[in-house]
């Protein structure tokens, strides 16, 4: 039997709440995590005794807090491997640190004739920025073709990524197929012809250990809702290198040098990119959902998840009429699943009404949707407090979905 | 929560069987709308004789209540002068957000559960709006 990573009583009060009569089962992490009281309590901590806006002032309270926000950037660079915390800017999430790099970088490193690569499986935050920019530059969107199972090969990668090639942008896990991309040698391809790889890694560090040194990438992108922080705050790690030529998107207080009635120069990485008064009390809740997940430790994490994840695909492989995408294995920790003659709306409110939070829609992958030739499809996704008991409910609501559709 | 107060018997019958679920020959009229939200869309085929709706077919792929409600409408209509028709969508919306119908609702009324479960209101509306686009577009071509 696999039991929850953690004191699920102690840790996520929420998880206790009784839905429709049932205990409620969420898997729903993929759409937005829960949070544990330690993360809740840092961000009630930080605003009840120590709030003050930070860059500003020279008071006491000011100076906690300016201390406490860069704290939290150089604890969430180190959870990434980032080798200096400058490198990291906080973003609202995925969405606005993908929009960042295309607006900031994509506009002056692409022109006609040039090609931007991304994969049909991408989340809409990670490609719709590069559609606006392959049309704003002239520049070519190319698709790498998914295999039969939905997973990326080495070779269709070899046989998009050419000399032309400028970006290359993936996501590490997909957020419907629980694929794992081969993001490595994506970006060996495309360094090699002078280009860079941005990666999506909203379904990847909440679950897996992240060394942005180790896979040799560009830029990453995530959220902290994702990863037991709070809603609103995200990252944008880059390498200095790049950074240093991005142009930034906001102009306002805090991201300037010197500025007269003509003219302004900007502040340095990473203030240059966070005009105005940032998300202290997020920064701070991410940190300390960075510090929950390491103290537990990443690679535990990654082995729950996936342990979870292959259980769940499994067990709905089993069960007649009922597919269920991507491969088996690896397999993340989102299972995406439709059940013959019965739509995915209708399927989450059967579960709703068992106390079963899971999602139905096009999970913002409309193209996906018409490569699997479907109009959307039921996801269920596992996160560190949910255990084989949760699976076990996840199938019985199944089976009383086909009794109550008499499918 | 009851489910059996959202899927009433009459409704979970219209997904099973959906009556005018056709594409029609030479409409004379067509509209197609999409729930961004879901990705579901529906296609609404009507062929006017007069000002009286002569024949109506949906196609499309969406949830129960989605079909079950354009099932209904398309039973609902049919025969019906535009301006009966239209009035009928729009006392239908109405009574999904809490507004006792003016006019006898029909099989329509099945749908009443949906008030409680305010995700779902656009799914059984989707149909009565396409309706609505599509004679409002009619209006203009006039
Ligand atoms: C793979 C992937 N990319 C991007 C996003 C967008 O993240 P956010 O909505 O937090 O910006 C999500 C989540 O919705 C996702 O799953």
């Amino acid at each position: 039997m696999i039991e929850p990573l953690v004191d699920v009583a102690r840790d996520f009060p929420i998880l206790q709440r009784e839905i429709n009569g049932h205990r409620l089962v969420w898997l729903d992490s993929a759409a937005t995590a829960q949070k544990p009281n330690q993360v809740i309590d840092s961000v009630n901590d930080f605003y009840r005794w120590s709030n003050a806006n930070v860059l500003r002032s020279v008071h006491t309270l000011a100076a906690e807090a300016t201390t406490a926000f860069a704290e939290s950037r150089r604890d969430i660079a180190r959870f990434i491997g980032a080798r200096k915390s400058e490198e990291v800017i906080f973003t609202r999430g995925t969405t606005e640190a993908l929009n960042l790099v295309a607006r900031g970088l994509g506009d002056s490193l692409t022109k006609v004739g040039d090609e931007i690569v991304v994969s049909p499986m991408e989340h809409h935050s990670n490609l719709i920025p590069w559609q606006q920019l392959a049309k704003r530059t002239g520049a070519t969107l190319r698709y790498v073709e998914l295999a039969q199972d939905g997973t990326i090969t080495v070779d269709a990668l070899r046989a998009v990524i050419g000399p032309s090639t400028r970006i290359v942008a993936l996501s590490k896990v997909s957020n419907v197929l629980g694929t794992v991309n081969p993001i490595q040698a994506a970006g060996e391809m495309v360094h090699h012809v002078g280009g860079i790889i941005v990666v999506d890694g909203a379904q990847s560090v909440p679950h897996e250990p992240t060394d942005v040194q180790q896979l040799d990438i560009d830029f990453l992108a995530f959220s902290g809702h994702k990863m037991c922080g709070p809603t609103g705050i995200g990252v944008l790690w880059g390498k200095s290198q790049w950074l240093d030529q991005m142009e930034p998107l906001q102009y306002g207080g805090e991201m300037i040098s010197y500025v007269d009635r003509d003219t302004a120069t900007w502040a340095e990485v990473p203030e240059k990119f966070e005009g105005g008064t940032p998300n202290i009390a997020g920064s701070i809740g991410l940190s300390a959902a960075t510090r929950y997940l390491s103290n537990i430790g990443m690679k535990k994490v990654h082995q729950h998840s996936q342990a979870l994840g292959q259980l769940a695909f499994d067990t709905l492989y089993e069960i007649p009429a009922v597919t269920v995408y991507g491969p088996g294995r690896p397999h993340g920790a989102a299972i995406a699943f439709n059940i013959e003659g019965i739509h995915p709306h209708d399927i989450a409110q059967v579960f709703d009404s068992l106390g079963i939070a899971i999602r139905a829609g096009h999970h913002c992958a409309q193209p996906l949707m018409q490569w699997l030739g479907v109009g959307s499809t039921a996801r269920a996704s596992v996160y560190l407090y949910n255990g084989e008991q949760d699976i076990l409910r996840l199938r019985e609501a199944i089976l009383e979905t086909k009794r109550y559709f008499r499918r | 929560m009851n489910l059996d107060e959202l899927y009433r018997e009459t409704i979970l019958d219209h997904n099973q069987s959906p009556r005018n679920r056709r594409a029609l020959e030479n409409p004379t009229k067509t509209v197609g709308l999409l729930n961004p939200t879901c990705g579901d869309q529906i296609k609404l085929d009507l062929q006017l004789e007069q000002g009286i709706v002569r024949d109506v077919g949906f196609t499309g792929q969406g949830c129960s209540i989605s079909m079950a409600s354009a099932s209904m409408l398309t039973e609902a209509i049919k025969g019906q002068s535009i301006d009966d028709a239209l009035a009928l969508a729009q006392n239908f919306k109405a009574f999904l957000t809490g507004t006792p119908s003016r006019l006898p609702l029909g099989e329509l009324e099945a749908l009443q559960g949906v008030s409680q479960f305010p995700s779902r209101v656009k799914c059984a509306t989707l149909a009565h709006n396409a309706l609505e686009k599509m004679l409002a577009e009619s209006d203009e071509s006039s």
